[in-house]
């Protein structure tokens, strides 16, 4: 890990792994989205509605993902000073922001014909709900840390008390993951877990692809904002130098 | 009830919100790439 420590050799190895990232991502989501959409039959008591399933489960796995990856930045960044960690943090909130939007949206899109209503105060939904809220909170608390240091700084402009908001926050991804074992909700219970599957294999088959997909896809976006960060904190410190100078 | 219509838009919400994040990530990117490469130049 620490051999990447240094960002020029970060960089060397993100410019080229970007664009891979990326088009590969894509072309596994509209692959997976497409063999979801027009090759797997309807589910026998949801119908063709089931076929959100296809990104409202990446777009999930994603948005606690993403959470998970911040809170475990935040903690390199507090114990062993990675240069990179706090860059990492703050590049990662947008996209998992988005992504937890996007979970509740189709979600809520998906409960209408389901479950007969768009919204329920169940503990799954609201706990998803508090996770964005969480994510609104990260990205104000980064940059009004960034703009009270005067620029984006060595950490990304994470300061420590984002940090620690990051791995405070983390406490909130058990809570989303036992929601539907602890509480009585309209959401279905576990139906993917460590020891199979309760989803027909002629179902499942095409989330595999979404979720590879979505997941570079993810990582694609999450190097890109990196690299315009690093890039930003140069601008910045040469024109401070060149400030100094003059 | 005919799903279909809660399908797409389903899916065009997220085709919108992942183009929309690539794009303004890629532009920061590039232009925040560009400044840092000019300034170097003119160094």
């Amino acid at each position: 890990m620490h051999a990447f420590a240094n960002p020029a050799k970060f960089l060397s190895l993100a410019r080229p792994l970007t664009p891979w990232l990326f088009w590969l991502g894509l072309t596994l989501i509209l692959a997976g989205a497409a063999c979801g959409l027009f090759l797997t039959p309807a589910d026998y008591l949801q119908g063709d509605s089931v076929r959100i399933m296809y990104i409202h489960v990446p777009a999930a796995w994603l948005g606690m993902g993403g959470w998970s990856s911040m809170a475990i930045a935040a903690l390199v960044q507090m114990v062993w000073r990675h240069p990179l960690a706090g860059v990492a943090g703050r590049a990662i909130a947008v996209p998992g922001a988005l992504f937890t939007a996007i979970c509740l949206a189709t979600g809520s899109i998906w409960g209408r014909p389901t479950w007969g209503t768009w919204w329920e105060w169940d503990g799954r939904m609201t706990s998803m709900l508090v996770l964005l809220f969480l994510y609104f909170g990260y990205i104000a608390l980064a940059r009004a840390s960034a703009e009270q240091a005067g620029g984006i700084g060595d950490n990304g402009g994470v300061s420590r008390v984002t940090a620690i908001f990051a791995l405070v926050g983390a406490v909130n991804l058990p809570i989303i993951n036992r929601s539907v074992v602890w509480w009585n909700s309209l959401h279905q219970g576990p139906s993917i877990t460590m020891r199979g599957s309760t989803i027909d294999s002629a179902i499942l088959w095409p989330l595999g692809l979404t979720m590879m997909g979505f997941s570079l896809w993810f990582g694609a976006i999450v190097l890109m904002r990196m690299r315009a960060i690093l890039a930003q904190n140069k601008v910045e410190a040469r024109l401070a130098r060149r400030a100094r100078e003059a | 009830m005919n799903h279909w219509p809660f399908i797409i838009a389903a899916y065009a919400l997220t085709a919108l919100g992942t183009l929309g994040v690539s794009w303004t990530s890629w532009r920061a990117m590039r232009s925040a790439e560009a400044r840092a490469d000019a300034l170097r130049k003119e160094h």
